[in-house]
């Protein structure tokens, strides 16, 4: 096994360049260390002013979400010895405005998931003496799979429809929309649906189907959002041939 | 609330247009464009062929199919354009031309069926 | 917040590419999806052919023959050997994706995304063992 590998990593420094430039540096090859771990060798000793996202280095945090050779990845789940003998490229998240090196910005994504209202929301509240709702294991296998989110933005990066329409409200946001749809407990469907069924909510999305492919953790947000279009289709087409009264 | 978007109804007829095309027209170009051309199948008669298409039900389904796959043309060609081409500023002329021109090929299909007769 | 911090004053510059015209080449599931696409203007085209057939039945046998006439010419063979691929990509990238949005439960279970494909194709070879029939009989 080769013993060094080039990383060519972005370098963006507002203060000083109108545009990111490619700073290549040389970094150990060890056979359980991510690219991650190769950005922090960098930091750690050859270059202290790379500026990248990271946290629990393990796949559940999601911040640490980078272009890889052209590959949206979380960088902590992204092996060095998958890409020898290199060089390996690694980018800022693609389609999000980059703020410095690779670090990109994150309030669109932000502020877009809380427009979903990611909460259960109920018509009767019930009282803490009723007890906890109770859920069947079937009812829970209906939402799981959209619940699994770790909110990287990997799939926002693959999505072209985003990346040309930013207004699109995107896969993640949509997943978990359909998250909290399909809880049992949940009743909110609707007012999720005001939300969503517009031209930049679910609309937009020509199932590419690139956001699923991206997904680290399975979430499948492309079929989330198609089972919501054919959802939401029902509802508007109900609304328009039932009169108001009789719904 | 937000305004009702009419998004959901042009994606309604795609679906089904997406539905019909993929069942009804694979088999329709095999035999037309290819088989009886090329001389692969003898065709039917022209007795059998007009009779077939006289019939009231095949000219319903078959205005069915067409108008349904004209519309999954439309709205697909449409996004396609829309997305490809980043013109997203002539949206409101691409809708027209594209279901414009869907609605023409209506027209035009229940003509030619009815013709038949 | 009410109060804006001080530090508002510099902010920095942030980098936003405008993404390619020729985005959709520089992946091959990109690549992919745009000829999905692009196979709707053979469905298009399929119907305008079919609408064509159309006219010559009704306009008498003369222009029944002569629609098989030209029908054969090479440069229309050529259009609908291309048009028979994209329509067959349709068909096939469309009986993929059709579990993902319908989603079938059989006796309280979910039915497995193969199942829904088995069926669907199932149907597919039906509807079109008929039609074949149908226009076959004499």
């Amino acid at each position: 096994m080769a013993d060094q590998i080039t990383l060519e990593v972005t370098r963006y420094r507002p203060e000083r360049e109108a545009a990111p430039t490619v700073q290549s540096y040389a970094v150990p090859v060890r056979e359980e260390w991510t690219i991650l771990d190769g950005l922090n060798y960098v930091k750690d000793r050859l270059d202290g002013s790379v500026s990248y996202r990271w946290s629990c280095r393990m796949g559940i945090c999601g911040s640490c979400g980078m272009t890889v050779n052209g590959d949206p990845k979380l960088t902590c789940a992204t092996f060095l010895t998958d890409y020898l003998p290199g060089p390996v490229r690694v980018e800022p998240l693609r389609n999000f405005p980059v703020v410095r090196d690779l670090v990109v910005e994150l309030s669109d994504f932000m502020r877009k998931l809380q427009t979903v209202k990611p909460w259960i929301v109920r018509d009767d509240e019930k009282p803490i003496d009723d007890g906890e709702f109770l859920q069947t294991p079937q009812e829970m296998d209906e939402y799981k799979r959209y619940s699994m989110c770790i909110n990287c933005m990997l799939c926002y990066s693959a999505c072209p429809v985003y990346g040309l329409d930013p207004d699109f409200i995107g896969p993640a946001a949509v997943a978990l929309a359909q998250r909290y749809n399909l809880d049992s407990r949940d009743q909110g469907a609707a007012d999720r649906l005001d939300v969503l069924n517009q031209h930049d909510g679910l609309w937009s999305c020509t199932f590419v189907g690139e956001c699923t492919r991206a997904c680290p953790k399975d979430v499948d947000p492309a079929g989330a959002i198609q089972r919501y279009k054919l959802t939401a289709a029902m509802e508007s087409l109900k609304a328009f041939l039932l009169p108001r009264g009789s719904r | 609330m937000r305004k009702r978007s009419l998004d959901p109804f042009p994606w309604l007829l795609f679906s089904a247009g997406g539905v019909a095309a993929a069942l009804v027209l694979p088999v329709l170009l095999v035999l037309l464009a290819l088989a009886f051309p090329l001389g692969w199948l003898d065709p039917p008669s022209y007795q059998d062929m007009h009779g077939l298409l006289r019939n009231p039900l095949t000219m319903l389904v078959l205005f069915g199919v067409f108008t349904l796959s004209l519309f999954h043309w439309a709205h697909r060609f449409r996004y396609t354009l829309y997305d490809g081409l980043q013109i997203q500023h002539l949206n409101r002329l691409l809708a027209a031309v594209c279901y414009g021109g869907a609605l023409a090929g209506t027209v035009i299909a229940a003509y030619l069926l009815v013709r038949v007769r | 917040m009410s109060v804006s911090p001080p530090y508002r004053e510099y902010h920095p510059r942030w980098y936003r590419p405008r993404m390619s015209t020729w985005w959709w080449l520089g992946r091959r599931s990109y690549v992919a999806f745009i000829l999905r696409e692009i196979s709707s203007v053979f469905v298009a085209w399929t119907v305008v052919f079919l609408l064509r057939f159309i006219y010559a039945v009704g306009s008498g046998p003369d222009s029944y023959a002569g629609f098989l006439d030209w029908a054969d010419t090479p440069w229309v063979v050529a259009l609908n050997v291309v048009t028979l691929a994209f329509v067959l990509y349709h068909a096939v990238t469309w009986f993929q994706l059709t579990p993902k949005a319908v989603a079938v439960r059989l006796r309280g279970r979910p039915v497995p995304d193969a199942g829904i494909v088995a069926s669907v194709y199932a149907g597919w070879i039906v509807v079109s063992a008929f039609v074949a029939w149908l226009i076959l009989r004499g």
